[in-house]
C-alpha cells in the first residue's frame, strides 16, 4: 500500500466496503453489482448504500430470489469480460447455488486450460452471535476453502476490507469475499470497537493471500479470522495482565493460507492456538494444525490447541449459541493450560 | 356462497384472531431490550422476526380444509400458518423465547418450527419447503391415503428453481399437492413487478398442466372457496393445484426494517381493508352469528395466547451443554 500523504478517515466495515465498490465502479465501467436487495435497500448489511442512486439500476441490479440464475449469469458475464460482483446475503443461502459455484465458477478456468477467465467476486455475509439460528448464522470458511479454483478471503478490519475488496474486483480469478456481520458496524447489531477503523480515502489494493500479525508476542501464537481475531486480541490483553504475551495473527485469506507468516511466528513462540467460528471438523483449525505438524513440528513445544464451533448446527437460544461459538474466555483458558503445561 | 359451513367461518375467525393477537404480543416482546437502540441480538426474543400480520387469510382459508394428518410446509414468516395448522401454541411460543420447553428445545427459533404431531414444518431458506411438500404428497400417494400436502411460499420463491422443479414433479406424478403462493407484493425490498416475469403466478400453473387459481385482494371468503376446491381435487386424485393469493404485508420484511423502499401511504391503505374485520362483517351479515358469540371467541383467543406467553416466559432455558445433543438420532 502506498503511504504518501494519504487522507485517512474512520470508517465502519460496511462503509469501507461501500467505498471500495464505489471507487471500483467509478474506475472501471465493466464492474457491476447483482444481488437481492442491493438496489434501493442498499444491501441488507449496508454494503451497497447509495450505489443505486449513483450508478443506476443498470449497474446495481436487484435480482429475483433466483440464485442459480443470477450467480450463473455472473459467471457468464465474467466470461465475456465484465467484472460482476454478485452478492448473496448470507453464506447459508449458497446451498441452492453450489453447483454454479464449485462445478463452474471454480473450475472453468482450469478446464479451459486457462483460456477462460472469470474475474468475478462473490460477496457474502458470515457469522453468528445474535440468535439468527441454524440457517442464518454459519461461518462456512472451510466449505469454500476446500474447493480448488477460487480465492477465499475474510478480512477483519475496515482498512483490510476496503483494500482487499478492491483487489478482489481487479483480480482475474473468482474471489469469494466474506464479510462478518458483526464487524460491519451496523447500527442494529452489537457495537464493536473493531468494526470502526482508519481507512485511506483514496483507492488502494491489498494482497489477497497474506495474513497479518496484529499483535506481537513471544509466548504463544493465536491464529484466527474476523470475530476470532477480535476475540484473540481481547484474550491477549487479559493474558498480558498475567504476564503471558500472545502473538495474534489475523488470517485475512482463508484460501490460500499464508503459511509463511504462521510458521515464522511459531518459530518464535513455539505454541499454537487456532480459533475458528466455523465448525470443528475439516476446518481452519485442522488445516493450520496440519501445517504446524508437517512444516512447523520442530518449533512446537506443546500440542496444537484447536478451538472451533463443535460439529453441531448453530442453535437459536442465546445460552446454547454462546456455548458453541468460541470466545476470548475460551482462548484465555486454552492458552493458560498450554503455557503452564 | 353455496354449502358454506358456519363453523368453518368461525374457525377461520378464531385462527386469524389468534395469529393477529399472538403477533401483537410477539411484536412487543421482540422490542423488549431493543429500545431505545435497536440491537437484533438483544432482549428476550433475539434474532430476526418476520411477522405475518395482514396475511392471515392465506393460512386460515386453506387450512380450514385440512386435518392434522395433512402435511404443511411453511415459510420464514410462519406464525399464521403454524397457528392455523394447529401447532402447539405453548411450545411454539417457548421455542421463540429460546426455552427448553419449546418445539425444538430452543434450538430452532422462530424460522425453524417443527411440530410432527400436526405435520408442520417451516424454514429460513426461500422456496426450500416446496420439494418437501412434494415428497410428503408422494408418500401420501404411495401409502394410498387421501391425505394432501400443502406448501406455503412467498411470491419471491416462485422465481427459484425449487418452485419450478417441484411443480413439474408434482404434475408428472399427479400428486395430492397444493402450493399456496402468498403474494404480499414485496420480496424484502423488491416489488413483484421487478422480480417476476408474469403479473400473477397462477398463469405459470398452465406451463405444468395443473390447475391455477388467483385470489384477489386478500379475500378470506374467496381463499376459503378456492382452497376447498383444490383440496377436494387433490383428495380425489385429480392432481396438484397452485393458488396465488394477493395478500398484504402490514409490517416490514422483518421487525426493524426501515421500509424506505415503499410509499408511506401504502400500509394505512392496506390496513383499511383489514381481512379480519372483513371476515367479521361477512359472518355477522351472512350467518346466524351474534356479536356476543364472536366476543366469546375473542376472549378465548386472548386467553389461549396469554397462557402460551406465560408458559414460554416462565419456562427454563436449556443447559448450555444441551447444544451438543440432538445432532444424530
Amino acid at each position: 500500500m502506498q503511504t504518501t500523504q494519504e487522507k485517512i478517515k474512520k470508517l465502519t466495515g460496511s462503509k469501507a466496503m461501500n467505498l471500495a465498490l464505489r471507487q471500483e465502479m467509478e474506475r472501471d465501467p465493466r464492474v457491476f453489482i447483482m444481488g437481492e436487495d442491493v438496489g434501493k435497500y442498499g444491501g441488507i448489511f449496508g454494503s451497497t448504500t447509495g450505489l443505486y442512486e449513483q450508478f443506476g439500476a443498470e449497474r446495481v441490479m436487484d435480482t429475483p430470489i433466483s440464485e442459480t440464475g443470477f450467480i450463473g449469469a455472473a459467471i457468464g458475464a465474467a466470461a465475456e469480460g465484465l467484472r460482476p460482483v454478485a452478492e448473496l446475503m448470507f453464506v447459508d443461502f449458497h446451498g441452492v447455488v453450489m453447483d454454479q459455484i464449485f462445478n463452474h465458477m471454480a473450475k472453468i478456468h482450469y478446464m479451459s486450460g486457462g483460456h477462460v477467465k472469470l474475474p468475478m467476486v462473490l460477496l457474502t455475509a458470515v457469522g453468528g452471535g445474535y440468535s439468527d439460528a441454524a440457517q442464518h448464522s454459519q461461518t462456512l470458511y472451510a466449505s469454500f476453502g476446500h474447493l480448488p479454483g477460487m480465492k477465499v478471503v475474510a478480512p477483519t478490519f475496515p482498512r483490510d476490507i476496503k483494500g482487499m475488496l478492491a483487489a478482489a474486483i481487479r483480480d482475474d480469478n473468482p474471489v469469494v469475499f466474506m464479510f462478518h456481520k458483526t464487524l460491519q458496524g451496523l447500527g442494529w447489531m452489537d457495537q464493536l470497537d473493531a468494526s470502526l477503523g482508519p481507512v485511506p480515502e483514496e483507492a488502494y489494493t491489498l494482497p489477497l493471500n497474506k495474513a497479518q500479525v496484529v499483535r506481537e508476542g513471544r509466548d504463544v501464537t493465536i491464529v484466527g479470522a474476523q470475530m476470532m481475531t477480535v476475540e484473540a486480541l481481547k484474550a491477549a490483553k487479559k493474558l498480558a495482565e498475567r504476564g503471558i504475551e500472545a502473538e495474534v495473527i489475523d488470517l485475512r485469506s482463508i484460501k490460500p493460507i499464508d503459511s509463511e507468516t504462521i510458521l515464522k511466528s511459531l518459530a518464535k513462540t513455539h505454541r499454537l492456538v487456532v480459533a475458528d467460528e466455523d465448525y470443528f471438523s475439516y476446518g481452519i483449525t485442522a488445516e493450520i494444525g496440519a501445517l504446524a505438524a508437517s512444516d512447523g513440528f520442530r518449533y512446537l513445544k506443546a500440542p496444537v490447541v484447536r478451538l472451533a464451533t463443535p460439529d453441531v448446527p448453530i442453535p437459536y437460544s442465546r445460552v446454547l449459541e454462546k456455548f458453541v461459538i468460541p470466545d476470548a474466555k475460551d482462548i484465555v483458558n486454552a492458552v493458560e493450560t498450554l503455557v503452564t503445561a | 356462497m353455496k354449502g358454506i359451513d358456519k363453523n368453518d367461518l368461525l374457525w377461520m375467525y378464531r385462527k386469524m384472531k389468534t395469529s393477529r393477537y399472538f403477533e401483537q404480543r410477539m411484536e412487543k416482546a421482540y422490542l423488549e431490550g431493543k429500545q431505545p437502540v435497536f440491537n437484533i441480538g438483544a432482549g428476550p426474543v433475539p434474532g430476526e422476526m418476520h411477522l405475518s400480520t395482514g396475511q392471515e387469510p392465506a393460512a386460515a382459508g386453506m387450512l380450514v380444509h385440512l386435518t392434522k394428518d395433512d402435511t404443511v410446509t411453511a415459510t420464514h414468516r410462519p406464525h399464521h400458518q403454524a397457528i392455523a395448522k394447529g401447532v402447539d401454541l405453548k411450545k411454539m411460543t417457548a421455542e421463540i423465547f429460546g426455552k427448553k420447553t419449546g418445539l425444538g428445545k430452543g434450538k430452532g427459533g422462530h424460522m425453524h418450527l417443527f411440530d410432527p404431531d400436526v405435520k408442520f414444518s417451516c424454514g429460513g431458506i426461500v422456496g426450500a419447503g416446496m420439494p418437501h411438500a412434494v415428497g410428503a404428497a408422494l408418500a401420501n400417494k404411495k401409502m394410498e391415503t387421501d391425505r394432501v400436502a400443502v406448501a406455503f411460499i412467498g411470491e419471491g420463491a416462485a422465481n427459484s428453481g425449487a418452485f419450478h422443479e417441484s411443480l413439474n414433479l408434482a404434475a408428472l406424478w399427479k400428486l395430492p399437492f397444493i402450493v399456496v403462493v402468498e403474494d404480499n407484493a414485496w420480496g424484502i425490498s423488491v416489488p413483484k413487478n421487478k422480480s417476476t416475469s408474469v403479473a400473477t403466478n397462477d398463469i405459470r400453473a398452465r406451463a405444468y398442466g395443473i390447475k391455477g387459481y388467483l385470489v384477489k385482494d386478500n379475500d378470506p371468503m374467496e381463499m376459503y372457496r378456492v382452497s376447498r376446491e383444490a383440496v377436494e381435487r387433490a383428495r380425489n386424485g385429480e392432481g396438484p393445484s397452485l393458488i396465488e393469493i394477493e395478500t398484504y404485508r402490514f409490517l416490514g420484511h422483518f421487525q426493524g426494517d426501515p421500509e424506505l423502499y415503499r410509499d408511506k401511504a401504502e400500509v394505512p391503505k392496506l390496513r383499511e381493508k383489514d381481512p379480519i374485520e372483513r371476515l367479521k362483517k361477512y359472518i355477522l351479515k351472512e350467518q346466524e352469528v351474534t356479536v356476543m358469540e364472536l366476543e366469546a371467541i375473542e376472549k378465548a383467543v386472548v386467553n389461549e395466547v396469554d397462557t402460551a406467553f406465560e408458559f414460554a416466559i416462565h419456562s427454563e432455558f436449556p443447559e448450555p451443554e444441551e447444544a451438543l445433543e440432538d445432532v444424530f438420532a
